[in-house]
């Protein structure tokens, strides 16, 4: 590990880091950039010891078994390197734990645009996590036609972080990202 | 936009290896995370107590994503590879994070493997070196099986996670932290397919009862005592499981009086000679299970995938 220190009169640099990462979109909701999702936490630009820029870009799976946090930070590398930055580090943030609160409005404005519910407040405990025997909590209306007539049709979907529901409204099927 | 790398087919060209060497993700899943033991912590058992933790969730991640395919309908199949693929989030930065606390751990490998250290834990074990509770490596039998065994393992898994989030160790306060918020669904989703079953058909029910007949005894293991724990416990690491037995209690009463049964009258799966799952004694059953999850490893240590 060479000694590092932040990298002097390159704000500039910084700003084109900050931008490029801005623009990778999320594998499997690609509606979504990282940053609009909440899973990019920071992006800054060093230099090692021998003056060289490095970027350290710094990720966070919104679910611990998420499979697409390899995709992400290929592509996080690769746009990166297009924008004139050779040497490029992904690391993991695992503390403080992703939460649906860090989905931006821009963001839920694009969920809702391609037809997926966007999450409610996230549950904030204090105590244990109480047991939840009768429906989980109360149904987000349908992304389609507005209706309030919705069921849920499971609390697990195609990615770790969307429930299933349907409308009875529309009688189309939505997906809802999941509060947590 | 340059989009020289924008093709799905360019991992498959060779030259960039951190693509596709064995799985499909980081070098390390702990890179950038802080691995150093705390203050006071013996490494070795620090390793051991995540090796209990990570091997649980692996051995039960492995049953369950056997389930896939042959859920009762869609929904139920993709709810079970779901809980698979959290709990094998889980097994993979715990044992990651063991063999960063203790390298000795990991078993060798020839010269060059591009195995990292989880996946070797992972694949070039023997039984014997596994310390999962038993609970979780019991062959899969029917709905009413898989639906039990996740309401007795995630009922105390999540008790212990929610205590675990105020660990010394910083990785394994973090682990538990994002454990909390997955664990409390596969629980919800035990706990209301165990009342949907046994307030269901007759048939539903007296499957579900054997089910709770067969595993009941192998929960004890859960929230028995262990030197070790016990150990990491004061140390302000891990988590006495003795200490779980009034909250994991209380869940299950909450169940089974929704579900209109009485509590089991079954006595605690006997160890040998002292030594249960955590001190890697077995069933036959995990030497089953390691022997079909761990072939494609073996046959190729070098393998790059």
């Amino acid at each position: 590990m060479t000694t590092r220190r932040p990298a002097t009169g390159g704000t500039a640099s910084a700003r084109r880091a900050v931008e490029a990462a801005g623009r990778v979109r999320d594998p499997e909701m690609p509606m979504l950039t990282l940053a609009d999702l909440g899973v990019l936490r920071g992006v800054e630009v060093v230099r090692d010891a021998e003056g060289g820029e490095v970027v350290i870009a710094s990720i966070t799976p919104t679910y611990t078994g998420c499979p697409a946090m390899a995709t992400m930070r290929d592509d996080l590398v690769h746009r990166l390197n297009d924008a004139g930055f050779a040497r490029v580090e992904v690391r993991v943030v695992l503390d403080p734990p992703w939460s649906s609160d860090w989905i931006s409005e821009r963001g839920r404005a694009a969920l809702r645009a391609a037809g997926l519910s966007a999450p409610g407040p996230a549950p904030r405990r204090t105590g244990p996590v109480p047991l939840t025997l009768g429906p989980p909590r109360s149904a987000p209306p349908c992304p389609r036609c507005g209706s309030a007539a919705t069921r849920l049709t499971s609390e697990f979907g195609a990615t770790a972080c969307k429930a299933l529901y349907s409308c009875t409204g529309c009688l189309e099927p939505f997906e809802h990202v999941k509060e947590i | 936009m340059n989009d020289d790398h924008g093709s799905i087919f360019d991992g498959l060209l060779g030259g960039d290896s951190s693509q596709w060497a064995f799985g499909t993700d980081f070098e390390d899943p702990l890179a950038g995370v802080d691995t150093t033991t705390p203050d006071g912590v013996d490494p070795a058992e620090l390793a051991a107590y995540c090796l209990m933790l990570g091997d649980d969730a692996l051995i039960m991640s492995q049953r369950l994503s056997e389930w896939c395919s042959r859920a009762p309908d869609l929904e139920e199949d993709i709810a079970l590879a779901n809980m698979a693929l959290d709990l094998l989030g889980q097994a993979r930065l715990l044992l990651a994070r063991a063999a960063a606390a203790d390298p000795r751990v990991v078993p060798g490998l020839p010269e060059g493997s591009p195995v990292p250290p989880e996946d070797a834990l992972a694949f070039f074990r023997d039984d014997r070196a596994f310390r999962n509770v038993r609970l979780a490596e019991v062959a899969n039998g029917d709905f009413a099986h898989v639906v039990v065994r996740l309401l007795l393992f995630s009922t105390a898994r999540l008790a212990l996670l929610e205590r675990l989030c105020v660990s010394r160790d910083h990785v394994l306060a973090a682990v538990a932290a994002k454990g909390v918020k997955e664990v409390a669904y596969h629980r919800d989703w035990a706990g209301r397919w165990f009342v949907t079953l046994a307030r269901g058909t007759e048939e539903s029910r007296r499957r579900l009862l054997a089910a709770l007949d067969a595993l009941w005894p192998l929960q004890a293991e859960l929230v028995a005592p262990h030197p070790l724990e016990h150990s990491l416990a004061l140390a302000g690491v891990g988590v006495d499981p003795v200490s779980l037995r009034d909250p994991v209690d209380a869940v299950f009463g909450q169940v089974l009086t929704a579900a209109g049964l009485d509590r089991p009258e079954r006595a605690p799966l006997a160890g040998v000679g002292g030594r249960t799952g955590r001190d890697g004694l077995h069933t036959e059953a995990l030497s089953l299970l390691l022997a079909e999850m761990q072939v494609v490893a073996r046959a190729h240590p070098m393998g790059r995938w």
